[in-house]
């Protein structure tokens, strides 16, 4: 009983530590000035994510848990966390000129990213269930506002509460599914339920507790058929927050899918797989079908992103090592993409004024074909075509698919990926074979987006070239979580 | 009469029915209402609830403090979500006019 009054060991939870700190730190100072001051707490924020992501390899080789086994920081966690941090920070720089546009200039911005990416982070390190709930929803309530933040708007707002009521219904079945692991096993944390589950079958109780997890996440990274909220969210929340969504949670939600589907339930893999299986053909299908009409990007982004986290779940349904490597590989890829892909949604204003729908790309090959070479290469990565980095992600997820003998997944996934092939081609079509009308898309005037879309582009094409960072970095994570 | 109140004893199983019955009522009454998203907001919250009672009865049954503890973080979180679902639902209604279910109808595709 003494034992639980010693004071926790906090050096493995420093980075998560040190960020809540900075946020409340910097939301202090936003307070604190006497006129709205976007700029300086935008700043700080960026400069608290470096920070972090400086603290993060503390603990990318060993394996430490604390606060009794609650949290956990390894390899793979301080892998996804790099991962997750980076994309906030980008986040961050990508918005600074678009909320100025659209007046949605609130200190609160940059602040609510920074608590989400807290929230993210603890997702990672969850090593218990009480844990895993309270990091999914620290992630989800700033996620929820971001969405209406431009609160004069009836599309933005709409947004918020779609992915308000959706989300509450998915953490509700997660909950209820966790109460039944709980009850089933006498557990909440990941250890004690791996221990409770081994060796002999599982019960009814468990199997439906799992499911209901299953189906709580599998909303999260927006899988079929969960995914109702996507594209209604992407398209209705200002830009900058739909770049946000699609680059950061998606990851964090996948880390923790793997991370629990890996663990505790590891014993189970017969079970969840044909489940993962059936969502991840699902996803695939519906992410490359669904999106062949249609004509506004975001829409368009949202039912890749759908697709490409059923990609995602075919690592997952692998249930290897080799999976879990390429699920790592295939997310830190799909960032890169994504990162790109957004930094030219948001360079599209005509006449200062911003559009969004794939006709306005027309012509751009002409005008500005810098613009329209990167764009081409984001959309040639996503359809997976190589020498690209995108390829290489598709083909490490078939691998560990038919390395685990799941032949009829990769050939779906492999079909799923050419029907979706036509629409990242239809945006290359306009972009070059269509002509203009009166209105083309501005010179950019932003010179961060340029920035990030040339590092982008230079990391999907030079990844040929200097694969190996990454492959032995996601290599060693995925070991660790197999100890 | 002492031995129907014997046989009327109320066991593990019954909770978990009850917290079985309310999750399903609370899924239900989001997606078959069709009226007023304050309703949808009820029905979460009796989602939420109904953890919490199956919860409190597998902690009770197995001996266990920490499903109780579980349920005391559902509960403030909820009352966070709460919070962040109303305030919402107010810019919502600032913007439309309505909170009607069949209004939140800007987007869709």
């Amino acid at each position: 009983m003494i034992k639980s009054f010693i004071t926790p060991e906090l050096m493995p939870a420093f980075p998560e530590i040190s960020l809540a700190i900075a946020a409340m730190l910097i939301l202090l100072f936003g307070i604190s000035r006497k006129e709205e001051d976007y700029n300086s707490v935008s700043n700080l924020s960026m400069l608290a994510l470096a920070a972090v992501f400086m603290t993060l390899c503390k603990f990318c080789t060993e394996t430490a848990t604390t606060f009794n086994g609650m949290f956990i920081a390894d390899a793979f966690g301080a892998f996804m966390k790099a991962l997750v941090v980076t994309g906030s920070f980008v986040s961050i720089m990508l918005a600074a000129k678009y909320v100025e546009r659209q007046r949605i200039m609130r200190f609160e911005y940059p602040i609510l990213i920074l608590f989400a990416t807290l929230g993210m982070m603890l997702m990672i390190s969850a090593n218990d269930l009480i844990a895993l709930y309270m990091g999914l929803e620290m992630q989800s309530l700033p996620l929820y506002v971001l969405a209406a933040m431009q609160r004069d708007t009836v599309r933005s707002t709409e947004a918020g509460l779609k992915y308000f009521v959706l989300g509450a219904l998915s953490s509700g079945m997660l909950l209820y599914g966790a109460s039944l692991i709980y009850g089933y096993t006498g557990a909440t944390g990941f250890d004690a339920i791996s221990t409770a589950l081994a060796g002999h079958p599982a019960g009814l109780g468990i199997i439906v507790g799992m499911v209901l997890l299953l189906s709580g996440l599998a909303f999260k990274i927006s899988a079929v058929p969960f995914h109702m909220w996507t594209p209604d969210v992407y398209e209705g929340a200002p830009t900058s927050v739909t770049a946000f969504f699609a680059i950061a949670p998606k990851l964090a939600a996948l880390a923790l899918l793997t991370r629990t589907f890996m663990g505790p339930f590891g014993h189970l893999a017969d079970q969840w797989r044909q489940v993962v299986v059936v969502i991840s053909v699902a996803s695939m299908v519906l992410g490359s079908v669904a999106a062949i009409g249609q004509n506004n990007i975001k829409r368009l982004l949202a039912y890749s992103s759908i697709g490409n986290m059923g990609y995602a779940l075919v690592g997952l349904a692998a249930a290897s090592p080799a999976g879990v490597q390429a699920i790592m590989i295939y997310a830190a890829i799909y960032m890169v993409m994504t990162i790109g892909a957004f930094a030219v949604v948001l360079m599209m204003k005509q006449k200062d004024r911003m559009v969004e729908q794939i006709s306005d790309l027309s012509g751009l090959g002409d005008r500005q074909p810098l613009l329209a070479l990167a764009m081409t290469i984001m959309m040639f990565s996503m359809a997976g075509i190589p020498p690209l980095a995108g390829f290489f992600g598709k083909l490490f997820i078939f691998q560990a698919a038919i390395g685990s003998g799941l032949y009829t997944l990769a050939v779906l996934g492999v079909l799923a990926s050419v029907i979706g092939a036509y629409y990242y081609l239809r945006i290359i079509k306009v972009m070059y074979f269509e002509t203009a009308g009166d209105d083309v898309i501005d010179k950019a005037s932003d010179g961060r987006l340029n920035l990030l879309l040339g590092i982008s582009s230079a990391l999907i094409v030079l990844f040929i070239v200097f694969p190996g960072p990454l492959l032995t970095s996601a290599a060693d994570a995925a070991q660790s979580l197999f100890k | 009469m002492l031995e129907q109140a014997q046989h009327m004893q109320i066991g593990m199983q019954h909770f978990l029915l009850v917290s079985g019955m309310l999750f399903t009522l609370g899924v239900f009454g989001i997606f078959l209402n069709r009226r007023n998203v304050i309703i949808i907001l009820m029905s979460i919250e009796l989602i939420l609830l109904s953890v919490n009672l199956n919860l409190v009865t597998f902690s009770a049954h197995l001996h266990d403090l920490t499903g109780q503890v579980f349920s005391m973080f559902i509960l403030t979180v909820a009352a966070a979500e709460a919070a962040i679902g109303l305030a919402i639902l107010v810019v919502f209604f600032r913007n439309r006019d309505s909170i009607a279910v069949e209004d939140i109808s800007a987007l869709k595709g």
